[in-house]
């Protein structure tokens, strides 16, 4: 079957789609996007984790049929996500009004082989939760990275002032196996005082 | 493998109709685990995604009219106070991300004895809506589940809508999982008081082949409350109707031994769970139930 | 619109990287807290892990694996398969290549693919490629294989009695050099083992035990159980195998020692290692579960065999059995202790779990004999370990392996021990703790720093976290109680208890193993800047290596901008990732390597300015800031000018001291390089009726030698303190005993620690010097696993006051409900 929709601001369309895809196939394999993680495949780990039409979903768990004519956002499109809510206030709908142009430009990345120097291109710069993640140590393997980007990111968008256990709740879907989640709490709290910060200076 | 994409309602029930081996999927949370590890493959998968009624909810004088889609994440921010003990059960489904996809429907279209809403329903009294091109049915819960992983439903029919009755008195939902999130049921149990009728109703979880009421300890505890004029009183229930009722919860178990607990374990946590939780209705109740919303 | 298929290139997606690391501002040398070279990518979703390679016209791989755990397989029927349209190659074992058809790291028992009998559930069978994963797992599961069940054996009395079935008859391995009972009229047959069921036993003798236990006023006898734990790593087995046109063959894979695999591989495929090359591609964790080979061999023999690019990914399920767990155990202890709390003797028997297939299971052995007497002075011991080989899943290494079963008993001894004698559990660990000088059971002196007693002082000085943090105004959180978001508990049944443990860890291989690494490291000048490029087959798994790498090299060479080449095999090896040697070995390696580059830009520098300044020739110089200076800080010339356009280039191996065999016999010998210490304190709060355990706070104190890089060491005991967690309240594999199939090979019954399980962890990093070590480094990532676990089960065992003998403890076992 043909599946479109849209994935970080931009109209895909993915053809020959096996009816038992789940969205997280169809974005890894068939649109070039793997960012987002193929850890448990059953619901059970949140590596997978994108938004779909805003919300934060286990993207293993979406049948590729489903996702017809929706937006999706993955880790891919995170810092852009992020840039543009800063910018224009809440994107709730996942679309974020990036232009085709623009998406172009940015979905040049990471297509074909890397031959990055490990610089972003300066159209995506990190959003404040990624910097925070590599600042305080939140990542080791960085396979659970891209699923508590995205988890984590949507609650500092719910929540910018949480508790301990308020961003123990948010992230409980999130397995990690390195880090013992001490240094992923400390980047969470680091992105929302950055974050707060930034709002008081504005 | 088909994927069908009704547009509507009707263009649902016409296509369960046409291919009744056609398997729903609304939130995926349960079909796409057995589809991505090759457990099923079955021969239509029926997208309800798109059935926008599904994914409403009413709240009505006497129950909320809960559509079958509606996320769990849902029920706990808006029906908190009209369905606490769902809003409590709810809240203890897998992840964050599940309960922004699963809903109450595809629990009980697996009708899995671990499913999270059953106690919560069976306590609360629940109606389940159930349509097909041939008509309407309104199963009650208590006949809903007819054994492990089956259900009331007819090949050609969908689940509709969830009639719950509104809390008319304090609820509450506990769960037993070897993780402190993210973990499916051990056992669980949950209560509902009901003022308006001086009954106490319950539900047990993962310790039968189907979820199941303790009538017993319902039909012991509704008697020892009027006798003792508790209701009116509003008098501590005292430790010795409590164990009883403990006690009965527990007897109503038929529990197996299975990879995530033993049979005596379910047996007796879900004992534990009946005093504990029964202690917390009830103090809510005698504190005037200032408030009906659980701690979810 | 665009279909983003088309626009892939055709060399594969995915292709490790360079990473190239500046440092403005800062040195960036060791001893900082320089953040990870690959975190950018890692947090974008551009970091290329195992399981996101993609060539165009790539096929899929997938594995048929045995239903059931022991059987001879009748017939194999491939015919349906492979008229599959999509389908482009089914192989068995029958269409092996070579006659060299079994693998093993340690001992080649393993084969590629089943022949004539399976030995474990899950054992590969056969492997089909086809042009879409479902239409592999089709193909596959219409394979007919006709298995004839044999009885299983599934612990130490089923795999010795007299009738037991044996499961690799005709063994001819000697895995621990000559074989102990090499005399006349003794088998010469895998001679060091009493029954072929038997991989492994290392005994160690010493002291005279019969005297010293006379002399002991108390006595404690235990009997410990420890489950099997798996890695649970989240990245799933998967690579890319792509044959090239010189009839090789290159193999994208996560692994931990690339030349250990190709060591493997090459033989299977029947080609020569050079035409084999394998490149690590992004390793989604490891923690020893990528020791063995999983999918390597399956996917170059089926893209060898179809000419095209095969892709294999496990899924999680696939994944519980395509690697070995960690060894569950029985373990017999008896220690005794004087009156005023001296240790006297010590007895203790080891049963290890191998499952079907070797796998590091002597290694394993050798560990829990070695240290099972714990970071404790006791001079008379009679240790056995054994290893066993049934048809349980295989097991072999996982992060502390051996020592994590020990610690866990000897733990519990010692609180026992403690309790007989009325003593405070730490102040009796204190008064037998180890230190530098003690004689371990092997005779081997302890030749560096063993802070024992001060690692047990500072977790104990710690303030306690207040009591009752779940309570607010608004009632009980109950995210902080026991059962968490379950709602279990509002404080009911809750009680609070606190426990410690302390663990001896040995870095690096050990017994006489040849342990080394290789360094290519590479100087020149680019963009009027001199730079450094380390070339390493080190697998980056997670651990930070490679910050490391680049951190060492700043120190070493002055410069700033730092180049880590991708690992692969066109550089020597590197080792493995595991037993906390990679920062020691190849830490060493390329802080070697560039004192050698060094040397040798000195030279140049001596060759071009010698004349200008005596200091060239006198002088102690060093390399800093881009500059060569005088260890008195004068600066003699600037790298670029002394460089030019000359490359400086080293490639050298580098290994640790020498350490010796066990003897069979008596297990002495100096089998160790270093040993490593890590204590813990755990507070737990136990809902006593149900059963559930919440872990308040679980702090470390950890020797490290010195912290090259405080962060990454921070989150390594982090990390592996919170794995320990795992083992002690919810971590296991279950398999069923009667049939030795396992029962939940998924992440909905194997459970593993959530971030609302897993508590604060406070860590006090003790820096201490290893003379022996490079920079006086002590090797971190395993010593926080061993003390963990045994930490928890005696604060639990302190809040309820039940005996628990095993490990993880199950709300049932503290119910009475089992």
């Amino acid at each position: 079957m043909r599946v479109n929709f849209t994935v970080n601001g931009r109209p895909q369309q993915a053809d020959d789609v096996w009816e038992g895809e789940s969205l997280l196939y169809v974005l890894r394999e068939r649109l070039g996007l793997p960012g987002s993680k193929n850890a448990c495949e059953q619901g059970e780990c949140g590596s997978c984790t994108v938004r779909l039409d805003g919300v934060p979903v286990c993207s293993c768990l979406v049948a590729a049929g489903q996702v017809e004519g929706r937006e999706v956002v993955t880790v891919e499109g995170l810092a852009e996500y992020a840039r543009q809510r800063a910018e224009g206030g809440s994107c709730a709908s996942g679309a974020c009004g990036t232009t085709l142009d623009e998406a172009k430009g940015w979905s040049a990345r990471g297509a074909g082989p890397q031959t990055g120097e490990g610089a972003p291109s300066p159209r995506a710069a990190l959003s404040p939760v990624q910097q925070a993640f590599i600042d305080a140590g939140a990542v080791q393997c960085g396979f659970c990275t891209p699923g508590l980007l995205v988890a984590a990111d949507e609650m500092l968008e719910r929540n910018p002032s949480p508790t301990d256990e308020d961003i123990r709740e948010a992230l409980s879907g999130n397995l990690c196996r390195c880090t013992g989640y001490e240094k992923i709490l400390d980047a969470v709290r680091l992105a929302a005082a950055r974050q707060e910060r930034q709002g008081e200076a504005v | 493998m088909d994927f069908l994409r009704p547009a509507s309602w009707e263009e649902a029930l016409a296509a369960k109709a046409e291919h009744p081996t056609a398997v729903p999927i609304a939130g995926g949370t349960d079909v796409m685990v057995e589809i991505n590890f090759d457990h099923r493959r079955p021969e239509y998968l029926l997208d309800l995604n798109r059935v926008e009624l599904l994914g409403e909810w009413e709240v009505g004088e006497e129950d909320v009219r809960l559509g079958a889609s509606v996320p769990y994440t849902r029920i706990m921010e808006h029906l908190r106070a009209e369905l606490p003990g769902l809003a409590l059960a709810s809240h203890t489904v897998a992840s964050p991300q599940i309960r922004n996809r699963g809903g109450v429907g595809g629990n009980l279209g697996t009708a899995s004895p671990a499913g999270d809403a059953h106690p919560a329903l069976l306590a609360a009294g629940a109606e389940v809506e159930v349509e097909s091109v041939r008509g309407t049915r309104f199963i009650p819960i208590d006949a809903f589940f007819t054994g492990v992983k089956r259900n009331a439903l007819q090949p050609d029919e969908l689940i509709k809508t969830i009639h719950v009755k509104k809390a008319d008195g304090p609820q509450q939902y506990s769960k037993v999982g070897t993780r402190n999130a993210m973990v499916i049921a051990v056992c669980a149990f949950g209560i509902a008081l009901h003022p308006e009728t001086r009954t106490v109703r319950t539900g047990i979880g993962s310790a039968a082949p189907t979820p199941v009421r303790a009538r017993e300890a319902e039909e012991f505890l509704n008697a020892a409350l009027e006798e003792g004029g508790f209701w009116d009183s509003g008098r501590i229930i005292t430790p010795s109707i409590a164990k009883q009722f403990a006690d009965l919860a527990s007897a109503a178990c038929n529990p197996i031994d299975d990879v995530r607990g033993t049979a005596r374990y379910r047996r007796h946590a879900v004992g534990i769970m009946a005093r504990r939780t029964l202690g917390w209705t009830w103090e809510q109740y005698r504190g005037g139930a200032r408030t009906l919303e659980g701690a979810a | 619109m665009t279909t983003a298929q088309n626009t892939r290139a055709t060399a594969p997606a995915g292709t490790p990287t360079k990473v190239t690391q500046g440092s403005q501002g800062t040195k960036g040398g060791i001893g900082e807290s320089t953040l990870r070279p690959d975190g950018i990518l890692k947090v974008t979703g551009e970091f290329a892990y195992s399981s996101d390679m993609w060539h165009e016209d790539m096929l899929w791989g997938q594995i048929l694996r045995s239903p059931v755990a022991h059987a001879e397989i009748v017939s194999i029927d491939t015919s349906e398969a492979l008229a599959q349209a999509g389908v482009y190659a089914v192989l068995t074992h029958d269409d092996l290549p070579t006659e060299v058809r079994n693998y093993g790291l340690e001992i080649q028992d393993t084969p590629v693919l089943a022949h004539r009998v399976v030995r474990h559930h899950g054992e590969p069978v056969a492997v089909v490629a086809a042009d879409h994963p479902e239409t592999a797992r089709r193909a596959a599961a219409k394979i007919r294989v006709e298995y004839r069940e044999l009885p299983v054996v599934t612990d130490e009395a089923s795999a010795l009695a007299p009738d037991a079935p044996v499961l690799h008859p005709g063994r001819d391995d000697r895995p621990q050099g000559p074989p102990a009972g090499s005399g006349p009229g003794e088998t010469p047959i895998a001679g060091h083992v009493p029954h072929p069921n038997v991989v492994h036993r290392q005994p160690i003798l010493r002291g005279d035990v019969g005297a010293a236990r006379a002399r002991a006023d108390v006595i404690v006898e235990g009997e410990y159980t420890f489950g099997m734990q798996d890695q649970a790593f989240l990245g799933p087995e998967s690579g890319l195998a792509v044959p090239a046109e010189d009839g090789g063959v290159d193999l994208y894979v996560a692994t931990q020692w690339l030349h250990s695999d190709l060591r493997q591989i090459a033989p299977v495929l029947g080609l020569p290692e050079e035409k084999v090359r394998m490149t690590l591609s992004g390793v989604g964790g490891a923690f020893g579960g990528r020791e063995d080979l999983s999918m390597q061999i399956h996917a170059c023999l089926l893209a060898l065999r179809t000419g095209k690019p095969v892709k294999i990914v496990y899924n999680r399920f696939e994944s519980f059995f395509g690697h070995v767990h960690r060894h569950p155990a029985k373990l017999y202890y008896e220690h005794g202790a004087t009156r005023d709390g001296k240790l006297t003797h010590m007895k203790c028997r080891i049963v290890l779990d191998g499952g079907a297939y070797a796998s590091a299971s002597p290694s394993v052995v050798g560990n829990a004999a070695s240290l099972s007497a714990g970071p404790y002075v006791v001079d008379a011991v009679d240790i056995e370990a054994v290893g066993l080989y049934t048809n349980n899943p295989p097991c072999g290494a996982m992060r502390g392996f051996g020592a994590v079963q020990a610690c866990f008993a000897y733990e519990a001894q010692m609180d026992k021990l403690a309790a007989k004698l009325d003593m405070d559990p730490v102040e009796f660990r204190r008064l037998n703790a180890m230190e530098q000088g003690t004689i371990m059971p092997t005779g081997q002196r302890v030749d560096s720093p063993a802070p024992v007693a001060e690692l047990l002082r500072r977790v104990k000085a710690r303030p306690l976290p207040p009591e009752r943090q779940w309570e607010s105004t608004e009632g009980a959180d109950v995210r902080a109680l026991p059962g968490g978001l379950s709602n279990t508990t509002h404080g009911e049944g809750v009680v609070r208890g606190v426990g410690y443990a302390v663990g001896i860890k040995n870095v690096g291989f050990s017994e006489g193993f040849d342990d080394y690494s290789t360094a290519r490291v590479r100087m020149e000048v680019v963009n009027g800047e001199a730079v450094a490029t380390v070339h390493t087959a080190m697998a980056e798994v997670g651990q930070g290596g490679v910050t490391v790498h680049a951190q060492i090299a700043r120190t070493e060479l002055g410069v700033t901008q730092v180049t880590i080449h991708p690992a692969d095999t066109r550089v020597g090896s590197a080792g493995s990732t595991s037993a906390s040697r990679q920062t020691y070995v190849t830490g060493g390696a390329v802080k070697n390597s560039c004192e050698l580059v060094r040397e040798k830009v000195l030279e140049l520098g001596r060759r071009r300015f010698g004349t200008h300044h005596p200091a060239w020739a006198h002088a102690e110089l060093l390399l800093e800031g881009g500059k060569v200076v005088t260890d008195g800080g004068e600066v003699l010339a600037d790298l670029v000018d002394v460089l030019e356009d000359e490359t400086v280039e080293v490639e050298a191996e580098w290994r640790h001291r020498p350490t010796e065999p066990f003897d069979p016999r008596t297990g002495q010998g100096n089998g160790h390089v270093q040993y490593s210490f890590a204590a813990h304190r755990a507070v737990v709060e136990v809902d006593t009726e149900l059963g559930l355990v919440k872990v308040v706070e679980l702090a470390c104190a950890q020797d490290v030698g010195k912290a090259l890089n405080p962060l990454s060491v921070i989150g390594q005991i982090q990390g592996g303190t919170t794995q320990g967690l795992g083992m002690a309240v919810m971590e296991e594999i279950v398999v069923d005993p009667r049939t030795a199939k396992v029962k939940n090979p998924s992440f909905t019954d194997y459970l593993i620690p959530t971030i609302l399980d897993t508590p604060t962890i406070p860590v006090d990093v003790l820096e201490l010097a290893d003379e022996h070590a490079p920079y006086g480094l002590r090797g971190v990532g395993e010593a926080p696993t061993l003390s963990s676990t045994p930490a928890v089960l005696a604060a639990i065992r302190n809040a309820t006051g039940l005996a628990l003998n095993r490990t993880p403890v199950r709300p049932e076992h503290l119910t009475g409900t089992a």
